[in-house]
């Protein structure tokens, strides 16, 4: 047997305990593959454990095994690197729990955390350069650690109960949906919920979008003594997060 | 164009320690009486963040070995070129004492196992592994080492044992070997051959690195863990000093 045929045997066998193609490596491999099916699994196993602590915290242990075994039978690993590994699991929650949307949510934050605790390096912008920009050609630079997902329940509040050790509140689901960023300031993982305007805001900015054209199209849709005034805020809220690390100055 | 060669590996002779999380602090804190560290390569294969500074700091007071887990040199569809690209990234940071990885594949066409899997000493393997080594030589710079895997599964049909495989190895590609003693010792208990035979038949002057750890006793054999006390090894350890007289973990 060539040696590709092997190693799709091996997977096969490593993923979906594929009888024919273990019986391929010979009646005396049967001990060994053992082992090695056991490894995979273990190291999988082991590595959602570790990534998503508060959600199993949230819905129990063997709750959470369970919801782990079905993940590896659904997406095998493809990524060189086993911090990639969490990435779907949200996903295989989120159809786990169609009822108990705060799950998936719960381990989107968790991932996202750690997604950004290795995420690219950039220094926050210094305050004192703030002075000398001309906001009127202002268009801002985030920190490319920065991630934003759409937040229907109270799940932040839940995370943070649980991380402190604390009781956690009861799952509340939000009056209007509105999302969550998170980023990493220094060498420090950070979310926060917000609002749908902040949101779309977000969103159009790091998409390239100038902060005067952001302002015009805050006073657009909220009139312009609320648009200016939510833009300001949320300019000083960026700032004082550390999320901008830049602002480029456009030729008009 | 002619191609540039790999980088020799400089001489050294020292102890090192394997560095994990709970030794930071005190890596960090005061000096250690160690002659080098070694980190698993993966671990701060990351775009940034407080593991990338910690292995600056690191590096900044001792020499680091970069030992990886994943390059998959016995991977039959090649190797992952963003992979290769990552690593050389961090070699070129860290300016690395050795950089190594296993005799062994992990990955098949887009599939990620994180194990080590074995490899058939057969001639194709053999073929294979050295134009990996090869290629992942010229993209690091770099003469890489490769260690000697811990198996569970000996292949009907192979075509030499794996120390004529590792002397193969090495004269084909150039590289140099990381002799794991431990491995040497699960692999001979389970698949019944002499552990003094391995060790009079690899390659000495290609061993620039030993490894030393324990290992757990399974149902029907010998495991890798990682995470018992060093057995004495008696003979196998003084043997594999005498191989190298190098540097030693």
């Amino acid at each position: 047997m060539s040696l590709l045929a092997l190693q799709r045997d091996m997977r096969a066998w490593l993923v979906a305990a594929d009888a024919d193609a273990a019986s391929r490596y010979g009646s005396a491999a049967a001990a060994g593959l053992l082992v090695y099916q056991n490894t995979y699994r273990a190291q999988l196993v082991a590595c959602l454990e570790e990534s998503f602590v508060q959600t199993r915290a949230w819905v129990g242990g063997e709750a959470f095994h369970h919801a782990v075994v079905a993940h590896i039978e659904r997406v095998p690993p493809t990524s060189w690197t086993l911090d990639a590994y969490p990435r779907d699991f949200p996903a295989t929650l989120a159809v786990l729990y169609p009822d108990d949307p705060e799950v998936a949510e719960l381990a989107w934050i968790e991932y996202a955390l750690g997604e950004a605790f290795v995420g690219p390096d950039s220094a926050t912008l210094d305050v004192g350069a703030l002075a000398y920009i001309d906001w009127d050609t202002a268009k801002l630079q985030f920190t490319p650690t920065l991630r934003l997902r759409a937040l229907t329940t109270n799940a932040p509040a839940i995370w943070s109960a649980l991380f402190a050790e604390e009781a956690p509140p009861a799952v509340q689901v939000l009056p209007k949906p509105g999302a969550i960023l998170v980023w990493r300031r220094d060498q420090v993982s950070l979310f926060r919920a917000i609002d749908c305007t902040e949101r779309d805001a977000l969103l159009r900015a790091t998409a390239g979008v100038a902060f005067p054209d952001l302002c015009a199209e805050l006073v657009e849709v909220h009139g312009e003594h609320t648009g200016i005034t939510r833009a300001g805020t949320m300019l000083g809220q960026w700032l004082a997060d550390g999320l901008i690390v830049g602002v480029t100055i456009l030729q008009r | 164009m002619p191609k540039p060669m790999a980088l020799p590996i400089t001489p050294f002779a020292g102890f090192g320690l394997g560095l994990r999380k709970p030794h930071y602090v005190e890596f960090l804190e005061r000096r250690v009486a160690v002659d080098f560290v070694e980190v698993i390569s993966e671990n701060f294969m990351v775009d940034g963040g407080k593991p990338r500074q910690i292995l600056r700091d690191v590096r900044a007071s001792y020499p680091v070995a970069l030992h990886g887990v994943s390059m998959s040199v016995g991977s039959a569809d090649g190797l992952d070129g963003a992979y290769l690209a990552r690593l050389r990234a961090l070699v070129d940071e860290i300016e690395p004492l050795f950089v190594s990885d296993h005799l062994s594949w992990t990955r098949i066409e887009g599939f990620s196992s994180h194990d080590l899997l074995p490899l058939p000493y057969t001639d194709e393997a053999l073929a294979l592994v050295c134009a990996n080594i090869g290629r992942a030589q010229d993209a690091l710079g770099r003469t890489m080492l490769i260690e000697n895997p811990s198996t569970y599964i000996a292949f009907e049909g192979a075509d030499m044992t794996e120390w004529q495989f590792l002397d193969a190895m090495c004269a084909r590609s150039g590289c140099g070997l990381l002799l794991d003693v431990n491995n040497v010792f699960v692999s001979a208990t389970n698949h019944g051959f002499d552990p003094i035979a391995y060790l009079n038949g690899v390659p000495h002057e290609r061993v620039r690195q030993i490894h030393l750890a324990g290992h757990s006793r399974g149902q029907d054999m010998l495991i890798d863990t990682h995470d018992q006390p060093v057995p004495t090894y008696g003979t196998c350890t003084r043997m594999s000093c005498r191989c190298s007289g190098r540097s030693r973990r």
